[in-house]
């Protein structure tokens, strides 16, 4: 990996503000443009840039399969989690009204629709940065 | 919908859509596409489809041409037909 300090500090300084973003994309996505799909990749690309500025090995040792996987499989559980709660409460699936009306709490489809979109967005990062490794690196530790 | 904009960028998405399936090198190709995928999200985005073009703008620019690259990295860059 060559040696180079502006696009290293360059890219330390921007990654927390493209993570921001992205999560600011995602919870923005009931009322405006966005999403969990689009923040996940968002915050996906973040993880690239690091993978460009600072290696694979320096990246790969901070993250390792066995999280990425439990992030997908815990992202995937809160979606369906909330969408089969809503078929539990007499409601179709992901129908927030009904889950509101159940618990009789107001204002909770809101939080509803950011914890699912929460949970989307963890799914689609942990998925591209789980073929970004497959495929940019060079195959060791691929379990 | 200004119309001149529209022209010309549909006129660009073409040549660019056309050149990313006749060049040789496979980067020049994945470049290419990028473009393609750029011109498409302001596309979209003067369609007032804000949400496809921010889609497009972070799978289709972003995303697919790190995977290419990657790919072409790990394989031969010109393609032999």
């Amino acid at each position: 990996m060559m040696e180079n300090v502006v696009i290293r500090t360059v890219s330390r300084l921007a990654v927390p503000f493209i993570q921001i973003f992205a999560l600011y994309v995602i919870v923005h996505g009931a009322s405006g443009a966005g999403g969990g799909f689009q923040g996940g990749v968002v915050f996906a690309a973040s993880f690239i840039l690091m993978i460009i500025a600072f290696g694979m090995p320096n990246v790969r040792r901070r993250i390792d399969n066995r999280g990425i996987m439990w992030l997908s499989v815990i992202g995937i559980a809160i979606y369906a989690g909330i969408g089969f709660l809503a078929l539990l409460m007499g409601g179709n699936f992901l129908e927030y009204a009904a889950i509101e009306a159940a618990l009789g709490i107001p204002h909770l489809h809101g939080i509803l629709i950011d914890l699912v979109e929460a949970g989307i967005g963890i799914a689609v990062m942990a998925a591209m940065v789980s073929i970004i490794f497959d495929i940019a690196g060079n195959g060791e530790e691929s379990s | 919908m200004i119309w001149a904009l529209d022209f010309a960028l549909l006129l660009f998405m073409i040549i660019c859509a056309t050149a990313a399936i006749t060049v040789k090198d496979l980067l020049h190709a994945t470049i290419v596409l990028a473009a393609y995928s750029l011109i498409m999200t302001v596309l979209w985005a003067e369609m007032n489809a804000v949400d496809v073009a921010f889609t497009e703008a972070t799978v289709g620019a972003g995303i697919t041409t790190v995977l290419f690259i990657a790919a072409i990295a790990r394989t031969r860059r010109s393609s032999s037909d």
